[in-house]
């Protein structure tokens, strides 16, 4: 910015007399191209030492490798896999458990982070402390130990089976993980997923509609109340006009573990929870710090205008609380995501585990750790386009 | 950035008052309460929840801690199992600071300790004179002194290798290497980002990205199975070493990031006074604009040196004995198994007490800016 500025001054102005060396634009392109050079020159160096480096140690290069069997197995899965099938498979498998950790998490950890930096604010001052106190001890405890403190807690302090915490009713947490009961599997069930993308669509179309509405007429349109009847109102319709067919598939003990339900290995679990309780902390001083950016004058001009509560906090408060909280929400999000690498210190196979034990057995690092890296890079960098896009959107107009 | 609620807690109010009016203090105590906790119907149940909770978790707690808690002994025999088991803390207790370092030579690491924290306090110290001077200090003189005392081979200090370090000797010493690398590599890379000249900026802008969207851990693996094959043949370097490239690097960009922050906080009327004086573009950068952005990124350097110390246990993935290593390697001794639990709070206690300093020292040094910062 400065330097531009100088450089254009100067070859304005520059008088006849002046040193060619001593004119900006001529310095600036000049360090420039060394600064290539010695980039280009380190770059080239390194790779001749690599090319030299796997000659000598006999390690094939190339993305070949992806097409060959992988010959191991993956603990979870969200796909079919064998043993005999490619590593391209194998990486696919590993990709899947990322992003399923890192969905959930991000789902889970927005939750109860929000719940928390609501609390932080809440006039009961036990309360208000006891979310202080959650924020100040998970935010000082480095991750990894955390992780390893729920897998000791889940793998080794938890019960067997046979008396497996009973927190809620139906979810069962023992060492052999996390149980829980899910709709058994119906026919019917294809056509309350088709009536759900029916309401979503449906009640983009109405917000649309009623927008223009009320640019027309000033008349406005209970949006929220019909968007959610449609939501969830069409598939409940489909659920009875296909007969009720929804019945809970329970966990049950049988023999020497349960048996239905759907199940959370210790791991994912440990994992699941060390990221979620971590993430929360941070998450909610950017919910507390987003509802305390928000001056109270306009909760005020807006009650004045005689707008009811309710109204006065989804469209006055919450609208602006956003603007603050969506940025840095992002990059809490992006930091759950990649410390989900974490995965492979209590043995979950994400993406990285995978790529490890590939490492290992073919040897070829560098495509390997290429893998994860640009897995992560266009996940991070997509994600920050998007937020981007969308931040340009609420952002403040005019002025 | 985040701001503070105002303080309006009763505990506040109640500390105000002394022995002489006792019975308003209790008055106004149970004023207090009743305002805060039992206003309302929601409130006192929400209250009763909470005090239920507190019941259920800390007595047994405090039991567990405490009341049968064990510490004599020298062996898992003398704990009979109904409280924490200290006396494997307390017999593991120097691996967890040193590691394998030789017991004979851990009075180095302990000078070593007392060095820095010579160095350090006129760094951190409220009103000092020449605070510059101490920081060169702390980042020239200080390394040698340490480094010596710690590796050794000169005469009187027996070499120790880098593969005896362990504990939180090595958090330690990672944690002050990558800080001391990264503060100049940061500024350097957040004023490459605002550079006027095009390659410069890019190549600031790709370096950032790049370390930014890729988690640590992989920058560890890259460093510890990739870097080798980018050496020429028979050239090694140390696996603490590479950790402590890869954290440097790592933590650079995200210093580069909380600079920048910095040099926009910086209005452009200081740059241009200064330009139009006569400055040079260093001059500018390193009298006028640097004093003053480094300033007002202080709280945010102090976040990154957390998270930077919270991320050194990421070493022992790559096969380091850092402090959490040190404690998993002592959970997972067949004399003292099933202790995880007293393992685990004991590192998490260490862990706690070492950044809940960093960040109060961090917060503190925020409000002391708000106060000065005219506004």
């Amino acid at each position: 910015m400065a330097t531009s500025g100088v450089a254009d001054r100067g070859s304005t102005e520059r008088s006849s007399d002046t040193k060619i060396w001593n004119n900006p634009t001529v310095r600036g392109v000049f360090w420039q191209i060394v600064l290539i050079v010695a980039v280009l020159g380190s770059a080239a160096y390194l790779a001749s030492n690599a090319i030299d480096n796997l000659a000598r140690q006999h390690i094939a290069s190339g993305f070949g490798f992806l097409n060959r069997e992988s010959g191991f197995d993956i603990s979870e899965k969200l796909v079919q896999y064998e043993p005999s099938d490619t590593y391209r498979d194998a990486f696919l498998v590993g990709l899947l458990n990322t992003f399923e950790v890192a969905g959930l998490g991000v789902v889970l950890a927005t939750i109860l982070g929000t719940l928390i930096g609501v609390a932080r604010l809440s006039p009961n001052w036990l309360l208000r402390k006891l979310a202080q106190c959650y924020v100040e001890l998970w935010r000082n405890l480095p991750l990894l130990l955390q992780l390893f403190f729920w897998y000791a807690l889940l793998h080794v302090a938890a019960p067997g089976p046979r008396d497996a915490w009973n927190p809620l009713p139906d979810v069962f947490i023992s060492n052999r993980g996390l149980m829980f009961p899910t709709p058994s599997a119906d026919p019917s069930h294809k056509f309350i997923w088709i009536a759900f993308f029916v309401g979503v669509v449906a009640s983009i179309g109405l917000d649309w509609w009623g927008r223009k509405r009320q640019e027309a007429t000033g008349k406005p349109f209970p949006i929220l109340a019909a968007s959610a009847a449609l939501i969830i109102g069409l598939p409940v319709l489909v659920l009875l006009a296909t007969g009720a067919h929804m019945t809970l598939d329970k966990p049950v003990m049988q023999g020497f573990n349960f048996a239905g339900g759907s199940s959370f290995s210790p791991e994912l679990t440990a994992l699941l929870i060390g990221l979620v309780v971590y993430t929360a902390s941070y998450i909610a001083e950017i919910v507390r710090s987003g509802i305390l950016a928000v001056s109270h004058g306009q909760t005020e001009a807006a009650g004045a205008l005689g707008l009811q509560r309710g109204l006065v906090l989804r469209l006055i408060v919450l609208p602006q609380a956003l603007r603050v909280i969506i940025p840095p929400m992002t990059s809490q999000y992006l930091n759950l995501t990649k410390n989900s690498t974490l995965a492979v210190a209590i043995g979950f196979p994400d993406l990285v585990f995978v790529a490890q034990t590939q490492i290992n057995q073919t040897g070829q690092a560098i495509e390997g750790i290429g893998i994860i890296m640009a897995t992560y890079l266009a996940i991070s960098l997509s994600i920050s386009l998007l937020m981007n896009i969308y931040n340009a959107r609420i952002a403040l107009k005019g002025r | 950035m985040t701001a503070e609620i105002p303080a309006r807690s009763p505990a506040h109010r109640l500390a105000g008052h002394t022995a002489g009016s006792l019975s308003r203090g209790i008055r106004q105590a149970m004023n207090a309460l009743r305002r805060n906790l039992f206003n309302s119907i929601g409130n006192t149940i929400l209250s009763g929840m909470m005090l239920a909770l507190f019941w259920l978790v800390i007595p047994p707690f405090v039991d567990w801690a405490v009341t049968h808690a064990t510490i004599a002994g020298i062996s898992k025999s003398a704990c009979d199992g109904s409280g924490a088991c200290w006396t494997f803390i307390k017999v593991r207790l120097p691996s967890f600071f040193y590691g394998s370092f030789p017991p004979t030579e851990r009075w180095r690491v302990d000078l070593a300790a007392l060095l820095l924290v010579a160095f350090g306090i006129p760094v951190l110290r409220d009103r000092v004179a020449r605070r510059g001077l101490w920081v060169v200090l702390l980042l020239t003189v200080f390394p040698v002194l340490a480094g010596v005392l710690l590796v050794g081979g000169v005469p009187g200090l027996p070499y120790v290798g880098t593969h005896l370090w362990g504990g939180l000797l090595l958090n330690t010493t990672i944690s002050f290497v990558a800080v001391a690398g990264s503060l100049p590599l940061g500024m350097a890379l957040a004023l490459g980002r605002r550079s006027g000249l095009p390659i410069v900026r890019m190549l600031s802008i790709g370096f950032i990205e790049l370390w930014r969207g890729v988690p640590l851990l992989t920058v560890l693996f890259m460093a510890t199975v990739m870097l080798p094959l980018f050496l020429p043949h028979g050239i090694t370097i140390d696996n603490l070493v590479r950790a402590m490239v890869a954290l440097t690097l790592f933590t650079s960009a995200y210093m580069a990031e909380v600079v920048r922050g910095g040099l926009q906080g910086v209005p452009s009327g200081q740059e241009e006074a200064a330009y139009a004086l006569g400055l040079k573009w260093w001059q500018v950068q390193y009298c006028v604009v640097l004093p003053q952005a480094l300033r007002l990124v202080v709280p945010g350097i102090v976040n990154t040196v957390v998270d930077l110390f919270k991320d050194t246990t990421l070493v022992t993935i790559v096969g380091l004995f850092d402090m959490l290593g040190a404690v998993n390697q002592a959970i997972n001794d067949p004399a003292w198994l099933g202790l995880a639990k007293e393992g685990y709070a004991f590192a998490a206690l260490l862990f706690f007490v070492c950044c809940f300093a960093m960040s109060s020292f961090g917060r503190r040094f925020e409000r002391r800016l708000e106060r000065s910062t005219p506004r």
